[in-house]
């Protein structure tokens, strides 16, 4: 492997470590739940982070100003400069979470909070201290939705919906796609014609409209974890049709060879013969449509929940909130709300350098 | 395949070995239909609920009228009976009438076709300009800064879903005001003269069909690129460059002629491609196709309208490749003239 390629897998691999560590730990690392509202903040703007404080000058931990509705507008913010608040990273809070990132309104359990958080109260002027506690002030670090609920906390639950279900539905897919492909390919005669004529039917369609045409006849108003799971899949079920039909290929070719017959003369049983000789030899071919299965999959449930047809409010998908934000054209206004595109982007991205680095490797093997 | 199986193999290009092509083809191709409808039927049947049960809801529609309703629309019968006389009347021409919409589903299938047809033409057309002539330009200038730039754009716009790039369409068109949105032509066009109201079609149609050309581009180029390199590469390219042809006749002549086998092959793949791809961005930008159109008979699930659009789509996509296969039978002497191949021989 060259160096460059070796960087490359580095990068892909640490983006998508860190995407999927985000998104598995939502729960744990979410500032707040995917569907806290808070209606007075609707379409509130991202809050930019400062590092330089009015009185102590530079310093490393990042404080925000907190925002105050305009009065009598609807979407309107102004920045509140008398109430600086510093953040704090996975300080246990209340709510028994240990957020990722959280205001020091907020943090109040721990004890080292505690006593920054006076060491920095101290800090704020005389006149300032004396006031009545002011309301508790929340961080938005992609903004709010229409409903208030915040943006960061939905795009981590989101992307935990989207990234699994498209990791499971692919694995899902591709066992069913080996399978199939590996007994049309080895059996070869009728098994093989019949296998491939499904496989013709379900690449005959247009994968949306197929997806849209099942999905027609499948019950609409359903729990949102069935709906998960029904999507989930629906999408494997439709999708196993183009890894089965390459590795049939490379299965069958791979079965002429020497070694394969001499196993077989030698008394090797059908199922040995598969799984020891032929299947190690096509498992480079099956990583990379693994690669390549991923953000398609991805992209299929986003799709469907884009369009409505598939994860339903109050849980969130990478798909829904995009919906969210197109609605009503809301994200020519609040063009935070967009943010979901990001990371959908970066994680395709990932996995179309995956895949590239093990196409190169695997072709010798493969064919 | 031995040589004197081979029915192409006695001299001339022969007519019977395409004819025996296209009748399989075609022959796959109407099996193929036929188990597609005959699957989404029972799988219509197998769902719970249908057009009616929605009124069910309400308490104000008696139990008798729903009765009613159903007897009316055949929905009480055997779905295989429905199944038989929607063939009978499918025949006759006749897609079948769509309950949502109480109109004829070919009276609204068929304008809403012709403009997925438009739009995925057109785009089409634009996508391969573009691949050839960037794919081009890379191929020939490879390890360049051209060839790194093209490369770099693609793995971004690949990674780019389809959906987001009708977004960010929207975006544009909603920002600069250079583009109309949503529908064929601007709402005073039948009173315009004619070229005018031409140029209000095209004018509408560019941004739709560039957001789908933007779609489906990186796949193709990357296609083209790798068919150009490899064709470049191989030693009759050297051979005539050693001869002294020009380049750009190299280019033509040589290279694109060799690389052309696998790429028709594909513009029969991308077609499946295109036409999911359209779905969003009729969706999303309001160009009134099919897309949108099946996605509405989904939700008030139209049966007949669901299952007459996705026959559509798949007899379409069948067509396509069809066409491709055709061209290709035109394009590669070697196909029209196979050279018998006998069993390969690895060690004597």
């Amino acid at each position: 492997m060259t160096a460059a390629r070796k960087r490359r897998l580095g990068w892909a691999l640490s983006c998508l470590g860190v995407l999927y560590g985000w998104v598995l730990l939502a729960p744990v690392l979410a500032p707040y739940d995917v569907d806290d509202q808070d209606r007075g903040f609707p379409y509130a703007p991202p809050m930019a982070l400062h590092f330089k404080h009015p009185q102590n000058g530079w310093q490393l931990r990042p404080w925000v100003y907190p925002l105050q509705p305009v009065p009598g507008t609807y979407d309107q913010y102004e920045v509140d400069r008398q109430r600086p608040t510093e953040l704090h990273f996975w300080v246990l809070r209340e709510d028994g979470r240990r957020p990722i990132i959280t205001t020091a309104s907020e943090a109040t359990v721990s004890e080292a909070a505690v006593s920054e958080a006076a060491a920095s109260e101290a800090a704020v002027s005389e006149a300032q201290a004396y006031e009545i506690t002011p309301p508790e002030v929340k961080v938005h670090l992609l903004g709010t939705d229409g409903f208030g609920r915040d943006l960061f906390s939905r795009l981590l639950f989101a992307g935990r919906t989207s990234l699994l279900a498209g990791l499971l539905a692919a694995l899902l897919s591709l066992a069913l796609g080996t399978a199939v492909g590996a007994i049309a390919g080895y059996a070869g005669g009728w098994v093989d014609a019949l296998l491939m004529r499904g496989c013709e039917l379900l690449t005959a369609l247009p994968w949306l409209y197929l997806l849209l045409a099942v999905r027609a006849f499948l019950p609409l108003d359903v729990a949102p974890e069935a709906a998960l799971v029904g999507t989930l899949v629906l999408i494997a079920c439709l999708g196993w049709a183009v890894p089965a039909r390459l590795i049939r290929g490379a299965v069958a070719s791979v079965r002429q060879r020497d070694f394969v017959r001499v196993a077989a003369g030698f008394g090797a049983s059908h199922g040995a013969l598969l799984w020891r000789h032929i299947l190690p030899h096509v498992s480079g071919l099956i990583v990379v449509q693994l690669w390549l299965a991923v953000p398609r999959f991805i992209l299929a449930e986003v799709t469907l929940s884009f369009l409505g047809l598939g994860m339903a409010e109050p849980y969130a998908s990478l798909g829904t909130l995009l919906a969210d934000g197109v609605r009503q054209q809301a994200f020519l206004t609040y063009p935070w709300l967009l943010s979901p595109a990001l990371a959908l982007i970066l994680t395709i991205l990932s996995y179309h350098q995956m895949a590239n680095v093990h196409e190169q490797r695997a072709r010798p093997i493969a064919l | 395949m031995t040589p004197a199986a081979d029915p192409g193999h006695d001299g001339g290009p022969s007519a019977s070995a395409l004819g025996a092509m296209l009748g399989q083809r075609l022959l796959h191709g109407i099996l193929l239909l036929l188990l597609l409808s005959l699957l989404s039927f029972a799988l219509a049947e197998l769902a719970p609920g249908d057009v009616v049960s929605q009124l069910e809801l309400d308490p104000s529609v008696s139990r008798q009228t729903i009765d009613q309703l159903r007897a009316r629309y055949a929905l009480d019968r055997p779905w295989l009976e429905r199944y038989g006389s929607w063939w009978r009347s499918l025949l006759r021409g006749d897609l079948g009438y769509s309950l949502s919409y109480h109109l004829p589903v070919r009276q609204l299938v068929l304008p809403r076709l012709c403009n997925t047809l438009v739009l995925t033409l057109s785009a089409s057309l634009m996508a391969w300009f573009l691949a050839l002539l960037l794919g081009g330009l890379a191929a020939w200038y490879r390890g360049g800064w051209i060839d790194r730039w093209v490369l770099t754009g693609n793995s971004v716009l690949l990674a780019t879903p389809d959906l987001l790039l009708a977004v960010l369409a929207l975006w544009l068109a909603a920002r600069s005001g250079w583009f109309p949105l949503a529908d064929l032509t601007s709402l005073d066009a039948p009173s315009w003269p004619l070229w005018r109201r031409l140029a209000d079609r095209l004018w509408h149609l560019i941004l739709p069909a560039t957001t789908l050309a933007l779609a489906v581009l990186p796949t193709l180029l990357a296609h083209v690129r790798r068919a150009l390199v490899e064709a470049s590469d191989a030693p009759f390219v050297e051979a005539a460059r050693g001869h002294g042809v020009g380049e750009w006749r190299l280019f033509r002549r040589y290279a694109l002629r060799s690389a052309a086998n696998p790429l028709v092959t594909l513009l029969g793949f991308t077609l499946a491609t295109l036409m999911s791809g359209s779905l969003i961005v009729e969706w999303i930008l309001g160009w009134p196709g099919l897309g949108p159109l099946l996605l509405h008979a989904v939700l008030a699930r139209d049966t007949h309208l669901v299952i007459a659009g996705a026959l559509l789509s798949a007899a379409f996509l069948l067509l396509g490749n069809l066409l491709a296969d055709l061209l290709l039978w035109h394009l590669d002497p070697r196909l029209r003239h196979p050279v018998p191949v006998g069993p390969r021989h690895r060690s004597p």
